[in-house]
């Protein structure tokens, strides 16, 4: 575990915004960025209500990775991050009954989010709790901001609206197809396609 | 290429080449498209001319893209560009169409790189972006042989790029036409909602509220009948799907004739001969076998059937080719002809 | 796990012990959050439904609630489960009507409405669509387009007719809603759900009402 010597870097926290982005990069959690990105605050919440339980199982998980014995580690993993989901389920609920009908299953499906059990498995298991939190933390923004630059555009081009108020001009006809689930795909592929673009230019970049 | 259909070797190749066959296609929808513009005036053909401009004009920025020698003078985009502008409501906004236009090259087709490789007619996938993307627009249709078709625009025809077409405007339009008894819906949807079944006389010649070049099955057979005796359309494709349409309908009608329509109401009416003619045998998307193309013709004029008597819309080619698409490969490797006198054992088979 | 060999095995019961500390911790969390959530939520899925039923039934600033059971309709206490039947009253104590709810097949998926019924009047005065997934900027004018809600400020539901979505402009009767046009299966379904809705529950609210079982 020569990993927990590592000093706690501006790297542990960026890897999930930027080089290691979950959805743009890894291609990780693409259920919720498909199906609740319609409307920005539907993506921001669900960014947010999976940053907490990112961040809580995270915790959890380092604090507890000397207890968990190997066999069991990842049912250990799975019952930690069902709490914390089944926890903010209930709060989304407090918080407002509309958002939670708009999110719908979506919510509880946090469970199986492959970001979670990925980051549970892969590095808050080996790390210090302040690494896998800071970890966590920034994994879970790059998520939420995935999903935000989805919902933005969906919204404006589906609805001609952001957050729910009017931001085109009256008569801006909406195209539909952007917060049906086709336009889920089609901007999805958009920013993939842009940021590849991105990372290959910047590959030419280093080598040139 | 004559007779496009897959047998057992030996395969000679015919000699007709791909811009010959795709120029004829386009003289076959000639007179289709000349009585859009008859019957809808100028905005039929200015609806043609930006269809087909800018199909080819996407088709040309893809293959300079691509750093490849431009597809354009093999007639392919200029065909999409026809059949998207004749499957659209002749009223259809100008910014709209050239976008339908754009996805239906961009997307259906240069994504997978270009003629020959596309799984989807293009013209279809332009037209469903379209359907999702436009739901007013693309559910709002004229009457056909205005008086002053040739002097002026559909109102909506002219909305300004990324607005809404203003829908007071264009109902004032239709007022002032003075049509008795035009309610702006087309057969089908009288059908489906009012069980008001049109006159299948009318249907046939084309005088009826439509897309801009579905209205006159008399036409459709004349272009699909002169590409089959030139044998550059296979004409199992065509057969199978009216057939099929012709005789689940015909079954359902003569079960219930005060719920279901005729038969004939059936052929004639929506985009169903322009699809079966023109769309489903287009020979990229459609099997190579014999065998399959029944299979491929039979699977879209049921799903046809099925989607106009049982689902929420009230038209259904469409989807119904788009399936018959997707289902073409599945379709190739089980109508696969056999090798003879090898044994029977799984391989890998390429589309 | 070739690990798993390399050292030696944890004994079965620490693995049992392991998961049963984590599901008792994981336990003890949960309750603590319900307990805490609960009751906002309750509270705001009453302000829901009462703001709901005050939509459907205007004039309404309070609500009753009823549920049925074999001898017939009983009051329920406020905020108390299993009500299928919601009475609106007005200021001084009169009762507006009665929010009751209907479902039919729309264009994508079910929807759901809810509907103010004047049982006096015998009309439906109100109409709040609950859930519905119809196509955005077509289907979904049933929510929000004014002309169609409209319908629903006396519509006739004497049930001597029943309820009908005729096409858009060619409404002629009390009892007929003026559909949408270019969203007519949305449209005729919201006419069908009241229709179904109607036909069962309003004979069963005259006998309510004759019976003495809600109050007059």
């Amino acid at each position: 575990m020569s990993e927990e010597r590592e000093a706690l870097t501006m790297d542990t926290f960026t890897q999930g915004l930027w080089k290691d982005n979950p959805v743009f990069v890894m291609m990780l959690g693409l259920c919720p960025a498909l199906a609740v990105t319609n409307t920005a605050a539907n993506a921001l919440a669900m960014g947010l209500a999976t940053t907490f339980v990112l961040i809580c199982s995270g915790l959890l998980v380092s604090l507890l990775r000397k207890v968990i014995p190997k066999q069991v580690r990842i049912a250990s993993y799975i019952i930690i991050i069902a709490t914390f989901v089944t926890m903010a389920d209930y709060g989304i609920k407090a918080i407002s009954l509309d958002l939670y009908k708009a999110l719908g299953a979506f919510i509880q499906l946090i469970v199986v989010n492959c970001i979670i059990l990925g980051r549970a498995e892969a590095y808050a298991s080996k790390n210090t709790p302040l690494r896998a939190v800071v970890n966590g933390t920034g994994m879970g923004l790059g998520f939420t901001i995935a999903l935000l630059s989805m919902g933005i555009i969906r919204e404006v081009l589906g609805s001609g609206t952001l957050f729910g108020a009017q931001v085109m001009p009256d008569r801006f006809q909406p195209w539909s197809i952007f917060v049906l689930p086709p336009g889920g795909f089609f901007v999805l592929a958009g920013w993939l396609m842009l940021f590849s673009w991105l990372r290959q230019r910047n590959t030419k970049q280093e080598v040139a | 290429m004559s007779a496009p259909t897959l047998k057992t070797s030996p395969h000679l190749r015919g000699m007709k080449s791909v811009d010959v066959i795709m120029r004829n296609v386009v003289y076959a929808l000639i007179p289709v498209s000349l009585f859009s513009v008859l019957q809808f005036g100028l905005s039929a053909l200015a609806l043609i001319l930006v269809c087909t401009t800018v199909c080819i004009g996407t088709e040309h920025f893809f293959c300079l893209r691509a750093g490849r020698e431009t597809t354009v003078a093999d007639w392919s985009a200029a065909i999409t560009g026809l059949l998207m502008a004749l499957v659209l409501p002749p009223g259809f906004p100008l910014w709209m169409a050239a976008v339908a236009s754009f996805v239906a090259i961009a997307l259906g087709k240069q994504i997978f790189g270009g003629l020959g490789f596309n799984l989807f007619n293009p013209a279809l996938i332009g037209r469903a972006f379209a359907q999702a993307a436009f739901t007013v627009p693309i559910t709002t249709w004229t009457p056909g042989m205005a008086h002053r078709r040739f002097m002026e625009f559909i109102p909506t025809t002219l909305t300004p790029p990324f607005l809404q077409p203003d829908m007071e405007a264009f109902q004032a339009w239709v007022t002032g036409l003075k049509l008795d008894g035009y309610s702006g819906a087309t057969p089908l949807a009288m059908m489906k909602f009012d069980r008001f079944e049109t006159d299948t006389l009318e249907l046939f010649l084309g005088t009826i509220a439509s897309s801009a070049g579905e209205s006159s099955a008399l036409l459709i057979l004349l272009g699909g009948g002169y590409l089959a005796w030139r044998k550059m359309l296979n004409w199992r494709i065509p057969t199978a799907v009216l057939g099929s349409a012709f005789v689940l309908s015909a079954v359902f009608y003569l079960q219930d004739s005060t719920v279901y329509p005729s038969p004939f109401f059936t052929l004639c009416s929506g985009g169903l001969m322009l699809g079966a003619v023109f769309m489903a045998t287009d020979m990229v998307s459609s099997p190579v076998t014999p065998g399959g193309l029944w299979i491929y013709g039979i699977l879209i004029g049921v799903m046809t059937v099925i989607i106009r008597l049982f689902g929420g819309l009230n038209e259904g080619v469409m989807y119904a080719i788009l399936l018959g698409n997707a289902a073409t490969p599945l379709i190739n490797n089980l109508t696969q002809p056999k090798i003879y006198g090898a044994v029977k054992k799984r391989k890998e088979v390429k589309a | 796990m070739s690990d798993a060999h390399a050292v030696a095995a944890p004994s079965p019961f620490r693995l049992v012990a392991t998961l049963a500390g984590i599901a008792l911790f994981s336990g003890v969390l949960l309750s603590l959050t319900y307990e805490g959530t609960k009751p906002i939520i309750a509270r705001k899925e009453q302000a829901a439904l009462q703001a709901a039923v005050m939509e459907v039934l205007p004039g309404a600033v309070s609500q009753r609630s009823y549920q049925r059971n074999e001898t017939g309709w009983v009051l329920l206490n406020e905020g108390a489960e299993g009500a299928n039947l919601y009475e609106g009253l007005d200021a001084d104590g009169n009762r507006v009507g009665f929010a009751l709810t209907g479902e039919a097949r729309g264009y994508a998926d079910v929807i759901r409405i809810l509907y103010g019924y004047d049982p006096e009047q015998k009309q439906v005065i109100g109409l709040k669509v609950l859930s519905s997934n119809e196509t955005p900027g077509l289907g979904d004018k049933i929510e929000k387009d004014p002309a169609f809600q409209e319908n629903f400020t006396a519509l006739d539901a004497s049930l001597e007719y029943p309820i009908r979505t005729v096409k858009n402009g060619e409404k002629e009767h009390p009892w007929q809603v003026d559909g949408i046009s270019g969203a007519t299966v949305s449209s005729k379904a919201v006419g069908k759900a009241l229709r179904e809705s109607t036909a069962q529950w309003v004979p069963v609210l005259d006998n309510a009402i004759e019976g003495g079982e809600v109050q007059p």
